[in-house]
């Protein structure tokens, strides 16, 4: 299970984003998050993928915390046990602009390899064709992009997706063909997903639960004021 | 392509006819770069092959197409920001008269005008009001402002703030100011909606909306299908560097039995709220463009003919088609 | 109307040079020339500077064409020389540089604390006169080609630590390294794959844009008196000797080798900047 545990957000000397934001992804469940522009999706989305260290609360993975990014867990001893520190994050994140997400000068193959991606089927089951392996960012389209760093993010010890955008940048067609990939994906290997998108058509089709980021800062604030 | 003639009435009460000459034409335009190889050779790639469009003022006509289909491509054309290195074919019109480099250089910024998709496009050091006013030819350039801002919803003290002191959504406002203060006939907004939530989304709409209704035709670039067929006029989908198809805004209903091209057919069956249902294959990509209907691997309909032959656009029920079996 | 566009480049395309074939022609002709240069400096022999008294202050003529100095010797033979030595410790110097503007710029990104101690020593290296600490330097080493070398060295890294330091941080922001982070890539593993593939060309073209900086102060120093010794036949040397018989009209003692040595610098100057139009044809696009 993926856990944020009363996270709180701010970028130095501003107002917090968000606090206080505790939510839950099982395994296997597909998560629809949506909110206002400026509500902090995309941060929140960071903290939970350990872009951000968050300013208050914690993030739980399977019962792990890497306590080298949260040492006052130590102080208050709570009984989680530490997170290896090398080797890829369980939790992973899907940019919402694939271009920005490749390194522009490496074959894709390469890219692929540095997640340690070599499992043929992932790739097919993506609909990443064998020749496009030997190209270059720049000689392939977004949505072909994007196949790569969902491929790059699936790798073995992934648990955990969080999917930014993931298609906003895309036409219908492309967004339907990566959904039903990684719609099966996740179903078979009973990988938790978030999803943050404006489109709710979109979260609804795909997404066993919904949470508006809004009313869930709001529900905790209330709580706290209790 | 003759289009009916209709009479449109400005918000100013004026009429005028628009039915003639229409406003903004492409017809035929072809687009390639020249690229360098291995081997220090250069070749062309063709990347827009057969496009045609027209826009007639006060429509707002959508180019529909994934990323790829040369939509961004040919605003830059319409604008003259191409690179260096691209070679132009066929013909772009403005108001009837054919649109040379020169002529290009004299209406840009004047009678065609960009609503940039980035809010980093206004000017830092200068307050919102001023970059406004600064594209009104009138006497009074406050009131005409002032009039203008209050029609986007800007409150008047926002005129006096520097563009780094607005919210996204005000400066998303400014830019539709600028346009609506300039005298532009034809406006281009190249993908100005994704990564908005509802609320801004709605609020760019009613922008573009406005603009047309002031007479003005515009282009409106997007891959957004839903956000499309909530204002346009007609919509152009582009699939690999060729217009497919010119639809009107009620052939997009149910499963999309009016629709005539077996692409806008799946684009429209693929929305979430519809069926949501994917197409095996990709667009191709320029310099790889298949011989004859540039979706013929994918199309369920597709036969030798189209294999061997790009098909004309023909009118087929009230739009335009390029395809044989429509 | 577009077919007669396209056919009418095609056309021209047979006989023509494209942009990047005329870079290539340059930068090979300037290696050409570069190469020859050198090769004539190495390849002649120290007979070809016997002392030969009965020729003394030959003007230029097809015998000796940069003519003769005061103890009989030839001067383009010495011209060549000295272009070499220059050459030698150009190779050096800008070597020397740029790695250690290499090193600099990826331990950049290690932590902010030492980017900012580095960007500090920038800024105090470029903030004082090359030549005064390059004086400094090659003084206080003893003069000679390792002085001026390492004197050299050490002046010349600041511009272009400045320039891979600035990709560097370009480079260390862009999502596709956080991205690796998140992988679990190590810092020396991303510096490997992202940060030294992205310096490579810049790297390139600064050491070689780096040599007529090297070559010129290098002449400067020894002109002054403070580089290599006078028994080394550098081009600073032989300028700074001919200074005293320049009066008496021997015009020719100062001019060839002061030319030699602009054409030189000139040389790697085109030499440099076709490169970089061969490495990033997109920015010269533009």
């Amino acid at each position: 299970m993926l856990e944020a545990c009363g996270i709180g957000y701010r970028y130095r000397g501003k107002m917090w984003l968000f606090r206080d934001i505790n939510m839950r992804i099982q395994p296997g469940e597909i998560v629809g998050l949506f909110g206002p522009s400026g509500s902090g999706k995309t941060t929140l989305a960071k903290v939970m993928a350990g872009y951000l260290r968050p300013v208050e609360g914690y993030i739980v993975v399977d019962g792990q915390t890497s306590t080298d990014r949260y040492p006052f867990l130590k102080r208050r001893k709570l009984s989680l046990t530490k997170e290896k520190k090398k080797g890829p994050n369980p939790v992973q994140l899907i940019w919402q602009h694939p271009e920005n997400a490749v390194n522009p000068r490496w074959r894709m193959s390469k890219t692929l390899a540095e997640a340690g991606v070599t499992d043929r089927h992932l790739l097919h089951t993506l609909g990443i064709h064998d020749e496009w392996l030997i190209r270059r960012p720049h000689e392939l389209s977004g949505g072909e992009l994007q196949r790569f760093c969902l491929a790059r993010s699936l790798g073995p010890q992934t648990k955990y997706l969080i999917a930014d955008e993931m298609t906003t940048m895309l036409d219908a067609l492309t967004q339907a063909q990566i959904w039903h990939a990684l719609l099966h994906i996740v179903k078979q290997r009973q990988i938790g997903l978030l999803v943050i998108s404006h489109d709710k058509h979109l979260l609804h089709r795909i997404s066993d639960r919904l949470i508006n980021l809004n009313a869930l800062a709001a529900q905790s604030a209330a709580q706290s004021l209790d | 392509m003759s289009h009916l003639k209709r009479n449109i009435v400005t918000e100013d009460g004026e009429r005028f006819s628009a039915g003639d000459v229409p406003l903004f034409k492409v017809e035929g335009l072809s687009l390639s770069f020249r690229r360098f190889q291995k081997r220090m050779r250069e070749n062309d790639v063709c990347v827009i092959r057969n496009m045609d469009l027209t826009i007639n003022a006060g429509e707002i006509v959508a180019i529909v197409g994934a990323s790829g289909s040369g939509k961004s491509l040919l605003a830059n054309a319409v604008l003259g920001l191409l690179p260096k290195n691209a070679v132009l074919g066929g013909s772009i019109y403005f108001q009837g008269e054919v649109l040379t480099p020169e002529r290009l250089h004299q209406l840009r910024g004047k009678e065609m005008i960009l609503i940039p998709q980035s809010v980093q496009a206004l000017d830092p050091l200068m307050p919102s009001a001023r970059q406004v006013q600064a594209v009104i030819r009138s006497e009074d350039k406050q009131a005409v402002q002032r009039d203008i801002f209050a029609k986007v919803g800007l409150p008047q003290e926002a005129g006096d703030l520097y563009p780094f002191e607005l919210s996204g959504g005000m400066s998303r406002r400014v830019l539709a100011s600028i346009a609506m203060a300039s005298q532009a006939k034809l406006v281009i907004a190249d993908e100005p909606t994704p990564g908005l939530d509802e609320k801004a989304l709605q609020e760019v709409l009613e922008h573009i909306k406005l603009l047309a209704k002031q007479g003005r035709g515009m282009m409106f670039i997007t891959h957004d299908i839903s956000a499309a067929l909530q204002i346009a006029d007609q919509i152009a989908v582009f699939y690999a560097g060729e217009t497919i198809e010119l639809a009107n805004v009620q052939d997009f209903e149910g499963r999309g039995g009016k629709l005539r091209h077996p692409y806008t057919r799946a684009l429209w069956r693929s929305l979430p709220q519809n069926d949501f249902v994917p197409l095996a294959g990709s667009q191709p990509v320029a310099g790889e463009y298949p011989s004859g209907c540039a979706f013929h691997p994918r199309c369920p309909l597709a036969t030798e003919l189209c294999q061997q032959q790009i098909p004309e656009l023909r009118q087929v029920s009230g739009g335009w088609v390029r395809c044989f079996y429509a | 109307m577009s077919d007669r566009l396209i056919d009418r480049g095609t056309f021209l395309r047979k006989f023509t040079f494209n942009r990047r074939q005329r870079a290539l022609f340059v930068a090979m002709s300037m290696v050409l020339f570069l190469t020859g240069m050198v090769a004539g400096g190495v390849f002649l022999g120290p007979e070809n500077l016997a002392v030969n008294l009965d020729n003394r202050n030959r003007p230029p003529a097809l015998e000796h064409l940069f003519g003769t100095d005061w103890l009989g010797r030839d001067m383009f033979v010495r011209t060549l020389k000295g272009l070499t030595t220059s050459f030698g410790v150009g190779v050096a110097a800008s070597l020397l540089s740029t790695l250690i503007a290499l090193g600099l710029s990826l331990l950049t990104s290690w932590h902010r604390m030492i980017d900012q101690v580095i960007t500090w020593l920038i800024d105090l290296f470029l903030s004082v006169p090359h030549i005064v600490i390059l004086i400094l330097i090659s003084f206080a080493l003893g003069g000679g080609f390792k002085g001026v070398v390492i004197g050299l060295a050490f002046t010349h890294w600041p511009s272009l630590t400045r320039l891979l330091r600035a990709e560097v941080l370009q480079t260390q922001s862009a999502e596709y390294v956080r991205i690796s982070q998140q992988l679990g890539k190590s810092r020396l593993w991303i510096a490997r794959h992202h940060f030294l593939p992205q310096l490579i060309s810049q790297m390139l073209v600064g050491f070689i844009l780096l040599f007529p900086h090297v070559i010129l102060h290098e002449a400067a120093l020894s002109f002054l008196g403070f580089g290599l010794s006078p028994e080394e036949p550098a081009i600073g040397i032989i300028l700074s000797e001919s200074m005293g018989y320049l009066s008496t009209g021997m015009w020719w003692l100062a001019f060839f080798p002061g030319l030699s040595l602009l054409l030189m610098v000139v040389a790697f100057n085109l030499l440099g900047r076709n490169v970089r139009r061969l490495l990033d044809p997109y920015q010269d696009h533009q």
